[in-house]
């Protein structure tokens, strides 16, 4: 039996018939074409597949898509603005934190998360943070590097766009990450898995 | 590596739910992070699966003065972020990986009974209960309610108390009795695995800041969680002055492990033993100055 699905992704509103067994990351990639997600291990171990879902990280192979039916999700192709990459896309880019790029969509889904939850993680949260997601280049080094080298962007872009007034030019994006480059939400404690 | 065929339910209330579980071998689909595993590794394959999400009222994080009661769909990032008990939040941060955390239930984790899990030590430890609902006899009229306490729960490796037809609506963990503290300690190979062997501990202190009482929770080795009450081994006197070989003695002797391809038995026995002394002295620090 299969069922009819819709997904709001990147933003837009997306429809597919699907069978219950299949997996949110298998929906994205071959019945929306959205081959940005990876799929690696398949059992939640490698972190390949991560995606927003209502903006909390999850592993996409671990979600049936009927599951999330109605719900929003943002991939890897929806974290770049309409002026281009996003910050955590542009530090990682500019740290040299990915090799062959398998693992790398899972990575800035994650960090993206992590670092609007906790704008300025010390190392030991960022290695908490990004401790589900695996690098078979083993490039860390440069992938922590941009966590924090994303964290300074970040507080860069915070700080001038406070700076100056709201111009009519810069309508809010729809289809953009939640909470992508904003203060984190007010009320919200640590996130699971930090030191207390 | 995807699941195999299975036909889907998402009931919308409770009642629906009940009744399904009663009319049809099914698996509940909660968070899925032990469940899809499974079923993409095909080490499962139910004919039906009933996804509880869509129900509502069970993702309360309630906390009285007796305790905190968890909802079958509370996830465990939240309940982590929401500070209800300090030993769920100990325990919280040893579970898997934070991704892993914003899906995955604090329930579903009680019922899935992985004799390696965290939770399940947490609930035996406090003496906490798992609440089953099924089906009203008969058919109609409100469901059938039981409460089942830690130590009936978990029946074996993987084998919750929870019987077909049954479905864990919610968990309560008994709150921390006063001038007590608690501590997680575990060895896993790798951050988020599943522990080689773990021991959670809860110390309570009398006025004078003796020893009261004080029991762990050992997970890892053995089919279930095994608790030990090691109060008396511990006599009433400041943590300082605890005989600590012979604790960790009493607590080697309740366990059993087994060898598996990650560690010998003899190697987890030495473990618990050297867990169970830094929890305990790590819960009976603070009990004596609370955070």
């Amino acid at each position: 039996m299969e069922h009819e699905i819709t997904l709001v992704v990147n933003g837009t509103a997306r429809r597919a018939r699907v069978p219950g067994r299949r997996l949110l990351s298998d929906c994205l990639r071959h019945d929306l074409g959205l081959t940005g997600t990876h799929v690696g291990c398949e059992h939640g171990v490698c972190g390949c597949c991560t995606v927003l879902l209502d903006g909390e990280p999850v592993r996409s192979c671990l979600t049936l898509a009927v599951t999330v039916d109605g719900r929003e999700i943002t991939t890897v192709e929806g974290l770049a603005g309409p002026d281009g990459l996003s910050p955590v896309q542009r530090a990682f880019e500019e740290c040299h934190a990915l090799q062959c790029g398998f693992c790398t969509p899972g990575f800035l889904c994650t960090v993206t998360a992590l670092l609007r939850d906790n704008p300025a993680p010390a190392e030991d949260e960022v290695l908490e943070g990004i401790s589900g997601n695996l690098c078979r280049c083993t490039g860390y080094q440069n992938i922590v590097k941009a966590v924090h080298r994303a964290a300074d962007l970040l507080a860069e872009e915070r700080r001038s766009s406070a700076g100056r007034p709201p111009s009519a030019g810069e309508p809010p994006r729809d289809g953009k990450p939640p909470g992508d480059g904003e203060p984190p939400r007010a009320g919200e404690g640590p996130r699971a898995g930090e030191a207390s | 590596m995807k699941p195999p065929p299975f036909t889907y339910h998402a009931p919308r209330d409770l009642r629906a739910a009940l009744d399904l579980l009663a009319e049809v071998d099914g698996k509940v689909l909660a968070g899925g992070q032990s469940l899809i595993p499974l079923l993409n590794m095909r080490l499962a394959a139910p004919a039906h699966v009933v996804d509880v999400n869509r129900l509502p009222g069970l993702s309360g994080i309630e906390a009285g003065p007796g305790g905190v009661t968890v909802g079958a769909l509370a996830r465990q990032a939240e309940v982590a972020r929401a500070g209800v008990h300090p030993l769920l939040g100990q325990a919280l941060r040893l579970v898997a990986h934070p991704v892993i955390r914003n899906r995955g239930t604090v329930v579903g984790s009680l019922v899935h009974a992985d004799p390696a899990a965290e939770l399940p030590a947490v609930l035996a430890v406090l003496g906490g209960s798992v609440r089953l609902a099924r089906r009203a006899p008969g058919g109609s009229g409100e469901p059938a309610v039981r409460e089942v306490a830690a130590d009936a729960f978990f029946a074996g490796p993987l084998e919750s108390a929870a019987e077909p037809g049954e479905l864990a609506v919610s968990a309560f963990f008994p709150a921390l009795p006063p001038r007590s503290g608690s501590a997680f300690e575990e060895v896993a190979r790798r951050h988020g695995d599943y522990a080689l062997a773990g021991v959670c501990a809860v110390v309570t202190l009398d006025e004078d800041l003796h020893v009261a009482a004080a029991r762990v929770a050992c997970v890892g080795v053995g089919p279930v969680p095994v608790v030990a009450d090691v109060s008396e081994v511990c006599g009433r006197r400041p943590a300082a002055t605890v005989p600590w070989e012979a604790v960790t003695e009493a607590v080697r002797r309740a366990v059993e492990p087994e060898d598996d391809i990650h560690a010998s038995a003899a190697y987890r026995l030495h473990l618990v033993g050297v867990l169970a002394e830094r929890a305990l002295r790590e819960a009976a620090a603070r009990a004596a100055a609370p955070p």
